[in-house]
């Protein structure tokens, strides 16, 4: 059973449409980086996952409309809408406290381990953290809830190099397995590319492209061509071409690689390069 | 993760959402009367201190019970004693109209300007029991919590008295603790409870709801729309042809939409001249003051049509506010 199924999922501001008649599915034990341009709906897409925002269209989390049962899917989806959202006055401990008494499937134990690995005190408020050490709080009472599925929203935005890496370790190694989903967006795409399962690529509304990553890698070649064989290449009709030290980078949607291997040095594109062909004219 | 732990009882879930409350709290509802206590103990402790020196000079009365016997005079003594616990009250209850204020307004807004409204609702906590959380704390917590702190400060006001009293030579004036009425004087300040969340339930309720409602700045939501309305109203009745109940507009719109959030105002309405007057009659001694004060007087609101349509209004603006909470997406 998918995790979360959206079908023709549609929703408007103002008459303008955030998401415009989306299908997707999401199976289970999958890290999905939901990934667009500012404004592409990506934020939109999650509020309606997570039943905070009305919408046209069908949607079932967990085999549920989160728009009738919101309350008892928090028991089993955790969400980080945005950096440093923890209420400015409580403390570490209060946190704490709370979670574990109003959510059945947080262990204060695992929680407290979490912490331990940081310089947070259990007497210090969230006002007197940096944005990182409120992002360390937060994602230590996310991991300390045994939940299916753990929606982020830019969960990184702001922090530097070193909190960015260790959140998404922590997330990789101490959290997530086969029975969970993770659905994530940022923009820094070449820090999580590596742990993504899945992409669906979101502009204006619309799944630009939803795929594995195997099967990005079967179906996107990157070449190298020398100018001798540009013509050629631009004849098998690439998504994008741009030039590096004097050779054209051709990126290819579903050219068997021997034939491309005539060309030029093969490669497979990274998820950023292939995002911003497939996003080219966005802000045009 | 087995069936037994996959939920939590709504009982337990309100009891960390109370708690949740008075950590955010804290400062007004109990540090804010705790420090106005200590503030008028410190003014009447300086006074006494003032007068004993002031009376070490000049000669002190013989005998201050020589009209009564002993008994009486004890007797009288005990009700100036209860004077001095519900003149604690009496103060506490005052920051306490504007602190439930405040909170109120607050309550459904604060995070969701900072946007900490997204921690909560990603907790499996359902919006009607936060926003019930916060009702019982404006209508029952805070006024329970206040008057005990009241108390104690009526305590040390007495104690204050009975003290200097004491060393300034006057027999008997221990009899203002001995002979006062605690038990009784709580039991009556507790009595008001019920009547004050009877009363300010629709002030609540629209503070609430601006709070739920408001994108930004509540406090002008909550005053200029009752007081703009009533005016408006009131204008219409200038033009020909048109009546305006004003008294009733204003009365409805402002005084039980804005301001009843204020303890005591119950006893304010049409036939509190006339009993002010009756009983200003009789009073002649401590103990006749003290009856006139009986606080349990507040219960005669619900004799009244004027309290329950306030709180059916209450509680539909409160419905209204969760629905909001619920459906506002604007974080």
């Amino acid at each position: 059973m998918s995790a979360i199924v959206a079908r023709n999922l549609t929703k408007k501001y103002n008459g303008k449409p955030a998401l415009d008649d989306v299908s997707f599915s999401i199976a289970p034990g999958r890290i999905v980086g939901l990934i667009g341009p500012n404004g592409a709906g990506k934020t939109t897409a999650l509020k309606a996952i997570l039943g905070l925002t009305s919408f046209e269209g069908e949607l079932s989390v967990l085999g549920q409309d989160p728009r009738v049962s919101r309350n008892r899917l928090m028991n089993d989806v955790c969400f980080i809408a945005d950096v440093a959202i923890l209420p400015r006055w409580i403390r570490v401990s209060q946190a704490i406290d709370f979670v574990e008494g109003v959510h059945p499937r947080f262990s204060r134990a695992k929680c407290e381990a979490f912490l331990a690995r940081t310089k947070l005190q259990p007497k210090q408020r969230v006002r007197e953290m940096s944005k990182g050490m409120i992002v360390q709080l937060h994602l230590a009472l996310v991991m300390a809830i045994d939940a299916k599925v753990l929606v982020l929203d830019e969960p990184t935005l702001g922090l530097d190099i070193l909190y960015r890496k260790q959140f998404y370790q922590s997330l990789l190694n101490d959290y997530f397995d086969e029975e969970k989903t993770i659905v994530v967006t940022t923009h820094q795409v070449e820090e999580i590319e590596h742990i993504l399962t899945d992409i669906l690529f979101v502009r204006a509304g619309q799944i630009a492209l939803a795929a594995t990553m195997d099967e990005v890698a079967e179906r996107f070649t990157e070449v190298m061509v020398g100018p001798e064989h540009a013509e050629a290449a631009r004849a098998l009709g690439p998504l994008d071409e741009r030039t590096v030290f004097g050779k054209s980078i051709f990126l290819f949607d579903g050219i068997a690689r021997p034939r491309l291997a005539q060309l030029g040095e093969l490669r497979t594109p990274n998820v950023a390069d292939l995002f911003v062909a497939t996003m080219k004219g966005t802000y045009a | 993760m087995n069936a037994s732990t996959s939920s939590l009882s709504p009982a337990r879930k309100f009891g960390w959402l109370l708690r949740r409350e008075f950590w955010e709290n804290r400062g007004g509802f109990f540090w804010a009367p705790v420090i106005a206590g200590i503030v008028i103990c410190a003014l009447s402790l300086l006074g006494a201190l003032a007068g004993s020196l002031h009376l070490s000079g000049i000669d002190k009365p013989e005998n201050l019970n020589a009209a009564m016997s002993s008994d009486e005079f004890a007797r009288q003594m005990g009700f100036i004693g209860d004077g001095g616990l519900l003149a604690g009250v009496g103060i506490v209850v005052l920051v306490l109209g504007f602190v439930v204020f405040f909170y109120c307004l607050g309550a459904l807004y604060d995070d969701r300007r900072d946007r900490s409204i997204l921690f909560w609702k990603s907790l499996p906590v359902s919006d009607w029991l936060t926003v019930l959380s916060k009702l019982a704390w404006a209508l029952l917590l805070a006024p329970v919590l206040a008057i005990g702190i009241g108390l104690a400060i009526g305590a040390c006001l007495l104690l204050i008295s009975a003290l200097t009293m004491a060393i300034n030579g006057m027999d008997g004036s221990w009899a203002m603790i001995w002979h006062s009425h605690p038990i009784r004087v709580t039991f009556n300040a507790l009595s008001i409870v019920p009547v004050y969340a009877a009363w300010s339930l629709p002030t609540v309720g629209w503070l609430m709801l601006c709070s739920a409602f408001a994108r930004s700045k509540p406090f002008l939501w909550a005053v200029l729309v009752p007081v703009l309305s009533a005016t408006l109203l009131s204008w219409m009745g200038a033009l020909p042809g048109i009546s305006m109940p004003h008294g009733s507009i204003w009365y409805t719109l402002v005084y039980r939409g804005l301001l009843s959030i204020a303890p005591g105002t119950w006893y304010i309405d049409s036939t509190l001249v006339g009993r002010l007057a009756a009983s200003a009659q009789h009073i002649e001694n401590p103990s006749d003051l003290m009856r006139v004060i009986d606080l349990s007087r507040g219960w005669h609101i619900f004799a009244g049509a004027d309290v329950w349509i306030g709180m059916a209004a209450g509680t539909a603006m409160i419905a209204l506010a969760i629905w909001l909470r619920r459906r506002r997406d604007d974080a």
